[in-house]
């Protein structure tokens, strides 16, 4: 490695981290925004990197690798860590083998996700030590020095990130690997076999390593003191501590990298040199709550000042702090808003066309195809979690076995893989009439098309047997499985009446691969003005090569994929090749 | 070099990060302190995007401050709008005159505004509109046309012509690189000759 500065996103620079800490083993499941630290780290020499099935495999993967001696890291978004929570908490009984860093990417804001949790509260919960990188130099020191914290407190370590750490560039100066190759797996019983009797024995080592651990925190190189004016004390972690270092040049700070334990020592003799305390964090008072609790006698201010929603910036912290208001540039109020869309070509478009249609109730789950709930498709009812959508069909048709026949539940490929199988498995075994849609285009694709057990590929391009979903299905207990073209509109729609009017749980595999994935582009439309009457059914699909001119359908033919969904929806045959317009004048 | 701001904004899929990239790495080279912000995930399917380009001796934030903006170079000009608050009333506007319809207007809930481009130049000190996709060699190249946009931008920033040629052939494929040159070039002149 050169000594030359380079700059990354924080997610590049977790993956250098671990690739310099020695790890040799690396799991993941996608979820912005971690999803590109493990892509990062699989391009890195003796590192062996997978997608997993999901958050809970991925730990439990992580500790398999750890307790076989390697340095692993795990990595997954705050969402993720719900999943992997029941290893987690028991992983805190047993520690580690071989350093283990487990990183959650929150996400302040919801830039893209369903709720902006404080996964710190985890560390709290689990009773394990956490770092909060504030920036990608240190997001690549903490996790390296998170490995080694790791083994000396025979520990899983906690690495918040979060989307500005994660998707932020910064500069830093790249080291050199440490090698560390796995001592292999030590029998031990008492450590690894959580019987109650065995885990009895580890919990009050857990309380202890705990004391010991905030003991380290109070000499820890990541937590310091920068003193400024002693009227007001800043303490912070995070992205928080770049916003409030910027908002407050002359305060005095206590920046956090080491934020659990909290160094109780280092925060009393702080408070000791300044008039009051400000704690400056997003979402949860996880630490204004634990300072208020030490009683320092100072006034501390946070979330009273901040809210407890959304991101922080620097204005926040300039105008709740200083009252300083800055003089905007303003413009015209309603600007119309520009959300994110299905792509043109999208293998998802037809279906929630088609089950608007039907006026189903609709059970959405997570990915792309959660795009189907906004104007104009409009056609999905409730979306919680990674796999959820079955399961609420399940509790539907329990509670009101009628509701069946307008139920549906939709769920993606990935998403299915992840989290969908066990509740099929409910449908089936309670024998729910339920009707679930698997919307199939072979691939993880709102991450950015990742790998999954279905595409026949590994991260590292391994090729390795695909599961056949439908044999899946059956094999779980299934009678009807039937697979459709999602671009094959009628016929979608005679299957998703006839199963919905079964009796029994059935699956529809949606299929057709993602449109990022085809090299080949099909051939164009468009609208004959002539023909089109003017019924705006071809608009309703919400696609972007499709718009209103004069009340007429048009078609931009650069932004057009050729999929033909919008060809089937025309009753007046207005919509046609661009081929069949030879002889006619352009327009 | 005083700290500079850059905003770039966009529609996903139109480079925002790309160019933010090229940027930082010849601030970087430079040898000054940077950083930048980025939209990934939800937002990139076709939604409003913003890249943030902080340069400076030292940074700490990477998102800039509302109303602290020094340059907002848009490929799109509602989203140029739409950013607007970012900038300081001071601040310098490059904006690509394209109109990309957002969903609502495409099904015909809501018309694309009229007036922008007028109401960006009467509020702001330095506004730089332009047909980027009607310009040679971008007419040619319509994939040129960050690049061209990107040789406006280098206009009003310190650093030689050479070095943003070199940061950016690191990122091109070789055989656009002569085309690119031209776009870069262009984009230049077309500032200078403002």
């Amino acid at each position: 490695m050169s000594s030359k500065r380079v700059i990354m996103t924080g997610n590049e620079a977790v993956a250098l981290g671990a690739y310099e800490g020695g790890v040799t083993v690396g799991t993941a499941y996608p979820g912005t925004p971690s999803t590109e630290i493990m892509e990062n780290l699989a391009r890195y020499p003796g590192v062996n990197c997978n997608w997993s099935p999901n958050e809970k495999t991925a730990l439990e993967s992580a500790i398999g690798a750890s307790i076989e001696g390697a340095r692993v890291l795990v990595a997954m978004k705050h969402v993720g860590v719900n999943v992997a929570a029941d290893p987690l908490l028991t992983l805190s009984y047993t520690g580690v083998g071989g350093g283990l860093v487990l990183v959650s990417a929150d996400d302040p804001g919801m830039h893209s996700s369903q709720n902006e949790q404080d996964n710190r509260h985890y560390a709290r919960f689990a009773k394990i030590p956490m770092l909060e990188p504030s920036d990608s130099e240190e997001a690549r020191d903490f996790t390296a020095a998170g490995l080694e914290l790791s083994e000396k407190f025979d520990t899983p370590v906690l690495l918040r990130s979060s989307t500005r750490i994660a998707h932020s560039r910064s500069t830093l100066v790249p080291g050199t690997r440490q090698e560390k190759s796995a001592g292999g797996f030590k029998k031990d019983p008492g450590k690894y076999v959580m019987l109650p009797g065995f885990a009895r024995l580890r919990h009050p080592l857990v309380e202890e390593r705990l004391l010991a651990l905030q003991k380290e925190a109070e000499t820890s190189p990541f937590n310091r003191i920068e003193k400024g004016s002693t009227d007001t004390g800043v303490i912070c972690s995070g992205v928080a501590y770049q916003y409030a270092r910027e908002a407050l040049p002359g305060a005095s700070f206590l920046k956090l990298g080491f934020s659990y334990p909290l160094p109780v020592e280092l925060i009393r003799r702080f408070a000791s040199t300044v008039k009051e305390i400000i704690v400056i964090e997003e979402l949860d008072p996880f630490i204004e709550e634990q300072v208020l609790a030490l009683q320092t006698g100072l006034p501390v201010k946070g979330k009273e000042l901040f809210g407890l929603c959304g991101e922080l910036g620097v204005e926040i912290i300039r105008e709740k702090v200083q009252g300083h208001k800055p003089a905007l540039i303003e413009v015209r109020e309603i600007i119309p808003a520009r959300p994110p869309i299905m792509c043109p070509g999208c293998s998802h478009r037809g279906v929630f066309h088609t089950l608007k249609k039907l006026k189903l109730n609709v059970m959405g789950d997570i990915g792309c195809y959660t795009l189907g709930a906004l104007p104009p498709l409009q056609a999905i009812d409730a979306t919680i979690c990674m796999g959820a959508s079955i399961g609420m069909a399940v509790g539907m048709a329990r509670a009101n076995p009628a509701s069946a026949e307008k139920t549906v539940a939709v769920i993606g490929d990935s998403t299915f893989l992840h989290s969908g199988i066990t509740p099929l498995l409910d449908a089936v075994y309670n024998n729910a009439p339920v009707t679930v849609l698997i919307l199939d285009n072979g691939t993880t694709a709102m991450t950015g098309h990742q790998d999954h057990p279905g595409t026949g590929s590994t991260l590292e391009g391994e090729a390795v047997p695909g599961v056949d979903l439908e044999r899946l299905c059956r094999s779980l207990g299934i009678r009807q499985v039937e697979t459709v073209d999602a671009f094959d509109l009628e016929k979608l729609r005679k299957a998703v009446k006839s199963e919905t009017a079964r009796r029994e749980p059935s699956v529809i595999i949606v299929r057709r691969p993602c449109v990022f994935l085809l090299d080949t582009a099909e051939e164009p439309f468009y609208v004959d003005r002539e023909q089109c009457n003017s019924c705006k059914s071809c608009i309703s699909l919400g696609c972007p090569a499709l718009s209103l001119q004069d009340e007429k359908a048009k078609i931009n033919a650069t932004v057009c994929s050729g999929c033909g969904l919008c060809e089937q929806l025309c009753r007046f045959e207005a919509i046609k090749k661009v081929t069949e317009k030879a002889g006619e004048s352009c327009g | 070099m005083a700290k500079t701001d850059i905003l770039i904004a966009g529609v996903g899929g139109q480079g925002t990060i790309l160019t933010g990239r090229i940027i930082a790495s010849l601030a970087l080279d430079e040898g000054l302190d940077v950083k930048t912000a980025e939209t990934h995930g939800m937002a990139q399917r076709g939604g409003s995007v913003i890249t943030h380009v902080r340069i400076g001796k030292k940074v700490y934030s990477p998102l800039i401050p509302r109303g602290d903006g020094d340059i907002l170079l848009s490929f799109e000009k509602l989203e140029a709008l739409r950013w607007l608050p970012f900038l300081s009333p001071g601040g310098t506007v490059i904006v690509n005159s394209q109109q990309l319809d957002p969903l609502p207007v495409l099904t015909g809930k809501t018309p694309y505004p009229d007036g922008i481009l007028e109401e960006i130049k009467s509020k702001v000190v330095r506004p730089v509109a332009v047909d980027a996709l009607a310009m040679e060699p971008v007419k040619q190249n319509p994939r040129t046309v960050n690049t061209f946009l990107l040789g406006i931008l280098a206009y009003f920033m310190p650093f030689p012509g050479d070095k943003w040629l070199q940061v950016m052939e690191k990122e091109i494929k070789a055989h656009l690189v002569a085309v690119n040159r031209q776009a870069f070039e262009a984009g230049r002149r077309f500032a200078g000759e403002k």
